[in-house]
């Protein structure tokens, strides 16, 4: 009888080639995603004069720097042009499959890889982005790596890993009406800390997780790498297998593949190195204050006084924090005034997001500007068939293409100098919207309340008669 | 690479946590080639603040940088070690690390040095009178001055660091075991792989 294993060790276990005596492995990789930013990856391989080994386990798509708006007549930036013009350059030349800029499939390939049902259960699947950790949602490994693992990944379709340690997250109760999954990943990195993962591979589990749908799912892994774990899992169950099911890259053989996923869940008496429990009960909703994820709170929250701090590092942080977001200790949150949202990333963008937010914007105005980009081409289209942008148009919000956008600013969404900006994003770190911007993190409904209230808002006063 | 064994010279604590990457080198000056050169946009936007450690004369020519937890968290961008590597850094000492920084420094030749939040802050304590430090990577040690404190490394990154190794080399070798897997994967795990005709 062999030793019980969790998810994690058994989707390891099947890409683990070799193994070394100072405790790295060889992974085989079955999906890499790569963007524009492959750039230097590709650059890498041309001057080894390498060439890729395996193009149909590869996909690049356009997406950290697709423009949003005047698509048809490219981008205005020359620069820009050119950074995603090197990278159909570089599929064409290496043979790999590209979703470009005008493909219909176009759009985040975090939410394009599992809604193409390129994201299978039991995949290792890397990208040169940090929040590849979205894809353990489907109970693959997500890795994020760096140009040169990349330029490995190209050439030899493989991959040098230590094993990481294996955490357990555990959520358990019902989840209170106005909370959703960004609320249950922001709770649990202001837990942790925004370095508390690191060196482990997390796996959610408990009943909380298991009511959550796959898209919610997605939603929790990506925000995974925020408090600095390797990746995020959640092992497939029924919803898995549903989503799955009939997606146009999903296996031929899918009874076959279904079969072997149900194999895959941690075994009852499988160990975890950490154990972590939470309440979903408790769970509120939940706006960022700082600059770093970790810094969250409930929106019934005031923002924190570091003069009340123990460590004094945290406190330079908090205060630092504070004077960069323009907040004063013990302001209440929902006296925040925003100047703008954004609805989008590959965080909060797909159709159930894009439902979240039009239920509270409906018969609503927005009070400040505010940008929706949907997760990709088949999200616009879904959330268009759906009459969801007519709630936002309505409500005076801007309708956009899909692309990684204002979450990061490459394509040129930007968010000004001192403006602060209610976001459905990731990262709430200095600049990072653009230079000088304020971000809090917040959920769909959430950034859609604000938006509502020129102010953060606690969006549970504003969903009642609202079906869910 | 080149090889890292010893390394002494000007070091800068900027006490600082959550140093992430979009703070080592801001999105937007990501476009340009590895070629062009990243050292001028190093903290590209802390450092318009006159008062950021690295605008004080007295640490130019840093080599070595001292901070807080959590250097190098948020996104995967490899630039954020170029921009170090040639501004001239070549040992960043803190007590944590994003992951995917330190793979990402220990493959550009920047030894990602972690020690105790404790040690840490009496580094950048001692920092703020001595101006050379010393990193030894075979002893895992940091001695500025008088004193001295022991570091931690990945095991694999600290032989890579010692011996300047690449690891597409080391996969190379590894060929036979490759093929074997694939053979045995491509049997076992049909389900995994793509279907060719997939044209995109």
């Amino acid at each position: 009888m062999t030793a019980p294993r969790t998810l994690f060790e058994k989707v390891w276990d099947a890409h683990s080639i070799v193994s070394r005596e100072d405790g790295q492995s060889l992974l085989w990789v079955d999906r890499h995603f790569l963007h524009e930013g492959s750039f230097n990856a590709f650059d890498q391989m041309r001057a080894r004069n390498g060439a890729v080994a395996r193009p149909a386990l590869s996909l690049a798509i356009t997406d950290h720097y697709a423009p949003t708006k005047g698509r048809d007549s490219g981008a205005g930036d020359p620069a820009i042009a050119d950074i995603m013009q090197r990278l159909v350059v570089n599929a064409r030349d290496f043979g790999v499959p590209l979703i470009g800029l005008r493909d219909s499939r176009q759009g985040i390939v975090h939410v394009v890889g599992p809604e193409r049902g390129l994201t299978l259960p039991g995949l290792v699947i890397v990208c040169g982005d940090s929040h590849t950790s979205t894809h353990g949602a489907l109970g693959a490994i997500g890795l994020g790596i760096g140009a040169s693992e990349a330029a490995h990944v190209l050439m030899t379709q493989t991959l040098w890993q230590r094993r990481p340690k294996l955490m357990r997250v555990c959520v358990t109760g019902a989840l209170p009406p106005g909370a959703s999954a960004k609320d249950v990943a922001l709770a649990i990195v202001a837990r942790l800390g925004a370095d508390g993962g690191r060196h482990h591979a997390i796996e959610y589990a408990g009943d909380t997780i298991r009511a959550l749908s796959v898209e919610g799912r997605l939603t929790l892994c990506n925000m995974s790498i925020e408090c600095g774990a390797r990746c995020g899992m959640v092992a497939p169950d029924e919803k898995t297998i549903d989503y799955l099911r009939g997606r146009p890259d999903a296996p031929e053989d899918f009874a076959a593949a279904a079969d072997a996923w149900a194999l895959l869940p941690s075994d009852a008496d499988a160990a975890f190195d950490r154990e972590i429990m939470l309440s979903g009960a408790e769970i509120a909703p939940i706006v960022t204050w700082g600059t770093s994820p970790e810094d969250a709170l409930p929106i019934v929250g005031c923002v924190p006084d570091p003069a009340g701090m123990q460590d004094a590092a945290r406190a330079d942080h908090a205060r630092e924090a504070i004077a960069y977001m323009g907040l004063h200790a013990g302001q209440r949150l929902q006296d925040i005034a925003v100047d703008r949202v954004f609805i989008g990333s590959c965080t909060n963008s797909r159709i159930e997001d894009l439902r979240e937010a039009a239920r509270v914007l409906a018969g609503r105005q927005a009070r400040v500007p505010g940008m929706v980009s949907p997760g990709s081409g088949p999200v616009k289209r879904q959330a268009e068939e759906e009459g969801l942008h007519l709630i936002f148009i309505a409500a005076g919000l801007d309708w956009v293409d899909a692309g990684c956008s204002m979450c990061v600013g490459m394509n040129g969404d930007l968010v000004r100098p001192g403006e602060r900006c209610a976001s459905t994003t990731n990262r709430n770190f200095k600049g990072r919207q653009g230079p000088g911007s304020r971000t809090h993190l917040m959920s769909p409904a959430m950034a859609a309340a604000a938006a509502v209230a020129g102010r953060l808002q606690d969006v549970r006063p504003m969903l009642t008669g609202r079906a869910c | 690479m080149q090889p890292f064994t010893i390394l002494t010279g000007p070091a800068c604590g900027l006490a600082q946590s959550g140093l992430d990457t979009d703070q080592i080198i801001p999105a937007r000056f990501m476009k340009r080639p590895r070629s062009a050169g990243y050292a001028d946009v190093l903290f590209h936007d802390l450092r318009q603040d006159p008062a950021f450690a690295l605008n004080d004369p007295r640490h130019a020519g840093a080599v070595i940088l001292a901070a807080r937890r959590n250097f190098g968290g948020g996104s995967s961008r490899e630039a954020a070690v170029y921009a170090l590597a040639d501004y001239g850094i070549r040992c960043v000492i803190a007590p944590s690390f994003g992951d995917i920084f330190t793979a990402n420094a220990a493959g550009q030749g920047l030894l990602p040095a972690q020690v105790t939040e404790e040690d840490g802050e009496a580094i950048l304590a001692a920092l703020a009178d001595e101006r050379l430090a010393n990193v030894d990577l075979q002893a895992c040690s940091i001695r500025i001055g008088v004193r001295a404190w022991a570091f931690n490394i990945e095991p694999v990154f600290r032989t890579k660091l010692l011996n300047g190794w690449d690891d597409i080399d080391l996969t190379r070798s590894c060929q036979a075991a490759i093929d074997a897997f694939v053979a045995r994967d491509t049997a076992t795990r049909g389900w995994a792989g793509r279907k060719q005709a997939v044209l995109f």
